[in-house]
């Protein structure tokens, strides 16, 4: 299949599952995007963390998996492509959801989503981490963020920095 | 503060709005969002503002372009949901093209693939964090994590796909919790 129509279905197939944004997307992405052969697992790892130091919303990967396999087009079909289910749906429901909003099942299902989209999460961030602990250094890279995240208040940008420059001296070599 | 006339921005003002945050969102877009929208711009109230973000969080995809979506459509239907999305949009998907750009022209470099690696694995350590931050009103709610563990299971050790795994969770879980856990 033509790599660009693959990605605007792959996308647009992922979009309304995307509870939670494209942390809760990664694995299923992961698969598609090795499985085509588009690239590796630990490649995917490494695009999805440069996203993470683009501003934006937590969508970026798209943008850049589909720059990576098919180019600016590549790149404006995915977005297009994650970004239009949602957006028509969102377009339609608010104002229903704002009238409905003490109804019970309303808060039955919000509920009820809430714990799936933490699973879901927390899914792509073991998978994620599985591709990325190549060496015990990035092990510890990974712990060592995960425990700055949490406690401190430190900016992102900054510890993504941080953990770049370590690489980059040889630490994670 | 309430004699003040309803906001009425102009297409154009939405999408400087959204460029903002898009262009501002280094490290999560959701303080550049309150701030433009609630501080800067006066376009909704905190009540209104968190209300609107909790429906956007409970909606598939980006939160933040939801809200986009929501809010230009409020103000200026079709043409103020789409200049809100592409102005959010904008900026980050450029910038995030051009990191891909330096990535792949010097990827090869030793350094550089090793920063990349490390890169790497700090986004999984966030990932981490994140996952650790959200899961917080679980706290000890013993049903609703057991539909965390299921769901969780199902994806990274069953392996099974999103488009199964999301409707049969999403179902079983709110049955569970409205029928035991209320």
């Amino acid at each position: 299949m033509n790599p660009t129509l693959a990605l605007a279905l792959l996308f647009g197939q992922l979009s309304l599952l995307a509870f939670g944004g494209a942390n809760s997307i990664l694995p299923d992405l992961q698969r598609q995007v090795v499985g085509q052969g588009w690239m590796g697992a630990h490649e995917f790892a490494a695009l999805f963390a440069l996203a993470q130091a683009a501003p934006g919303p937590n969508m970026m990967v798209v943008s850049l998996i589909g720059w990576r396999v098919a180019g600016l087009t590549g790149a404006l079909v995915s977005t297009v492509a994650i970004a239009g289910p949602t957006s028509v749906l969102t377009y339609l429901t608010a104002g229903a959801w704002f009238r409905l909003r003490d109804r019970p099942w309303r808060k039955a299902i919000q509920a009820g989503l809430l714990p799936v989209t933490i699973g879901l999460v927390m899914a792509s961030a073991a998978l994620i981490t599985v591709s990325t602990t190549i060496h015990w250094q990035a092990g510890a890279i990974t712990a060592a963020v995960a425990l700055l995240v949490y406690f401190t208040r430190y900016h992102p940008l900054l510890i993504l920095a941080g953990a770049a420059a370590l690489g980059a001296l040889g630490f994670a070599g | 503060m309430s004699d003040k006339p309803r906001p009425n921005p102009t297409v154009a003002e939405i999408f400087l709005g959204f460029f903002t945050i898009g262009v501002c969102g280094f490290g999560g877009v959701l303080p550049w969002a309150r701030r433009t929208i609630l501080e800067t711009r006066r376009w909704l109230t905190p009540q209104e503002f968190t209300e609107l973000l909790g429906f956007c969080q409970f909606m598939p995809g980006g939160n933040i372009m939801n809200v986009a979506v929501a809010l230009g459509s409020r103000f200026r239907g079709v043409p103020g949901a789409v200049a809100a999305l592409v102005g959010l949009m904008a900026a980050p998907v450029t910038i995030v093209i051009l990191l891909g750009a330096v990535y792949d022209e010097y990827k090869d470099v030793p350094q550089v693939k090793h920063a990349f690696e490390a890169l790497a694995a700090a986004g999984a350590g966030m990932l981490i964090a994140t996952s650790i931050k959200i899961a917080a009103p679980l706290k000890g709610r013993w049903l609703a994590i057991a539909m965390t563990a299921i769901t969780f299971a199902a994806i990274a050790v069953l392996r099974l796909p999103l488009v199964v795994t999301m409707p049969a969770m999403a179902a079983a879980s709110t049955l569970v919790l409205w029928r035991f856990a209320r």
